[in-house]
């Protein structure tokens, strides 16, 4: 242990790809989003919607996606999905598990994210529904164009929330094999025994780094955008 | 659009009016209710209404609290639905959702007591809104005609603030801009001033009064007998659901026939 503990980390960053599994932790968590945020507003449309069994569809995933864990999900993609039913995604072997991946993070937080808009519809006045609906709009303008603008401002708090657990839950795509960080760690800490406590710090500092800003961002961003009434 | 026929032939089931007294015979009719009856749950908050306004007709609805006037407002835009009876609006029933029923709501304007701007947008944008994105309005066209609208209720200098930076007096005139944008047959105001500081109520009730005067047709539930007296053709008073009484303003105000407007009379005058 005379090694100092900078020679310590830099060794490991020179042994392995940190970065670049950090890296594929955020490509996970970008896609991830990008699909739960579409999959959870199609949700809320229809938890909001006045079609009864839009209402139940909608009501039925949520609580189904929920309370599934996200290995479960995961593996599921990983091993039901390909394994058993043959669906690729890509041809390549390792971009159809990272696609796989995101489809099942998309998937599990989009009940997330549905709830958190819910939350943000509950910040508008219904007498503005009512209003839009008295103005002679149809249930999917008066949603698109007066409840969820304001919905997803009075959302970005909670919004912000789904984000970081996303963010820190995309390392159970190492279930379904994809070589990104808590993988990675797994073979440091089997490699280099001598220095497991420099590999931990590693990690968690990398997800605070990666996390904390997130956090203050949608702080900021929500008391920014909060629609004044 | 199909323009439709002079509403004069009509049929209109004959139905007994105590009481009408008032001038409604003189307009044709716009807005007919007929039997209409609606629960909340065990609640029967409308009881076998009869109402009829005619075209250019001005009526007040008075009642106590919990009367059913708000709902029977809501009824004629359907924000409420029935349980039985027919309400018709230029000759065409309310149509049961989807599209047809967004056109009629076009048709049918509202003021709320809560003002209800959508508060994300602009005071012009709001008033845009609805001729841009449910009459297909060409957005020029719209906002010429909005500065319009708002420069009539006086506010066309507010017109780029969002709804929180007006008053109260300034935000519902800004409604009933949004309301006309749409060109309604049939204005309805549910209590349009009882959420206004004293001091803005006349600056509504006023312009109201010239809405009135331009021959608009309007329902409104107040108990401003000031705006009553001055705009009204006729003062519709319901209780427990039901329409008790109706006369010429100044008949209703100073001689009630039925003992529970007097009654109630005597409550709302006596502060
Ligand atoms: N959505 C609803 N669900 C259940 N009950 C309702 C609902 N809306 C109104 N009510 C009830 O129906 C009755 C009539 O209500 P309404 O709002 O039409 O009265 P109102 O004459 O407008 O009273 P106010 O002068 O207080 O505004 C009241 O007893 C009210 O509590
Ligand atoms: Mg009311």
């Amino acid at each position: 242990m005379d090694d100092g503990y900078l020679a310590q980390f830099s060794s490991l960053f020179s042994q392995f790809d940190v970065l670049g599994a950090f890296g594929t932790n955020l490509a996970l968590t970008f896609f991830a989003a990008i699909g739960s945020l579409a999959i959870g507003t199609v949700l809320a449309v229809m938890r909001i919607s006045p079609v009864p069994s839009l209402r139940w569809a909608g009501g039925t995933y949520v609580t189904f996606l929920r309370n599934t864990p996200l290995t479960i999900i995961i593996v599921f993609c990983a091993l039901g999905l390909w394994g058993q039913l043959g669906i690729t995604l890509s041809s390549d072997f390792q971009t159809n598990f990272f696609r796989l991946a995101v489809l099942g993070l998309a998937v599990y937080h989009a009940a997330f994210v549905c709830e958190a808009l819910r939350s943000g519809v509950n910040t508008v006045p219904v007498g503005q529904a009512e209003a839009a609906r008295a103005i002679g709009l149809g249930f999917g303008q008066s949603a698109r164009l007066v409840i969820l603008p304001q919905a997803f401002r009075g959302a970005v708090a909670p919004l912000g929330n789904v984000l970081i657990a996303l963010i820190k839950n995309s390392t159970v795509a190492a279930a379904a094999s994809v070589p990104e960080t808590s993988g990675l760690m797994r073979t440091m800490i089997e490699n280099r025994p001598d220095v497991i406590l420099a590999i931990f710090a590693t990690f968690a500092l990398g997800y605070v780094v990666v996390v904390v800003p997130v956090g203050l961002a949608t702080t900021a961003l929500s008391r920014r955008l909060s629609v004044a009434r | 659009m199909v323009e439709p026929a002079p509403a004069v032939g009509t049929p209109v089931a004959p139905r007994p009016e105590p009481g009408t007294a008032g001038r409604g015979g003189a307009h044709e009719p716009l807005v007919v209710m007929s039997g209409v009856q609606k629960h909340f749950g065990a609640l029967h908050v409308l009881r076998d209404i009869d109402l009829s306004i005619g075209r250019g007709e001005v009526v007040v609805l008075i009642g106590p609290s919990g009367s059913g006037k708000s709902t029977l407002c809501r009824t004629i835009n359907r924000l409420e639905t029935i349980d039985s009876g027919t309400i018709t609006i230029d000759g065409v029933p309310l149509p049961a959702e989807g599209r047809a029923l967004a056109r009629l709501r076009a048709d049918v304007g509202m003021v709320f007591q809560s003002f209800n701007l959508f508060a994300h947008k602009t005071v012009l944008d709001n008033v845009t809104l609805g001729p841009v994105k449910a009459k297909g309005v060409k957005p020029a066209a719209a906002k010429a005609r909005a500065l319009e609208l708002l420069d009539r209720v006086g506010v066309a200098n507010q017109a780029q603030k969002l709804p929180a930076q007006l008053s109260g007096g300034q935000q519902q005139r800004v409604a009933i801009a949004r309301a006309l944008a749409m060109d309604p047959k049939v204005m309805l105001f549910d209590e349009p001033t009882s959420a206004l500081d004293p001091e803005m109520i006349n600056e509504v009730l006023d312009v109201m009064t010239s809405l009135a005067r331009e021959g608009m047709t309007m329902l409104v539930v107040t108990h401003e007998m000031g705006f009553a007296r001055r705009a009204a053709h006729r003062v519709v008073f319901m209780d427990g659901g039901q329409v008790v009484e109706q006369a010429e303003p100044e008949a209703f105000f100073t001689s009630p026939r039925s003992d529970r407007a007097r009654d109630f009379l005597s409550k709302i005058l006596s502060h």
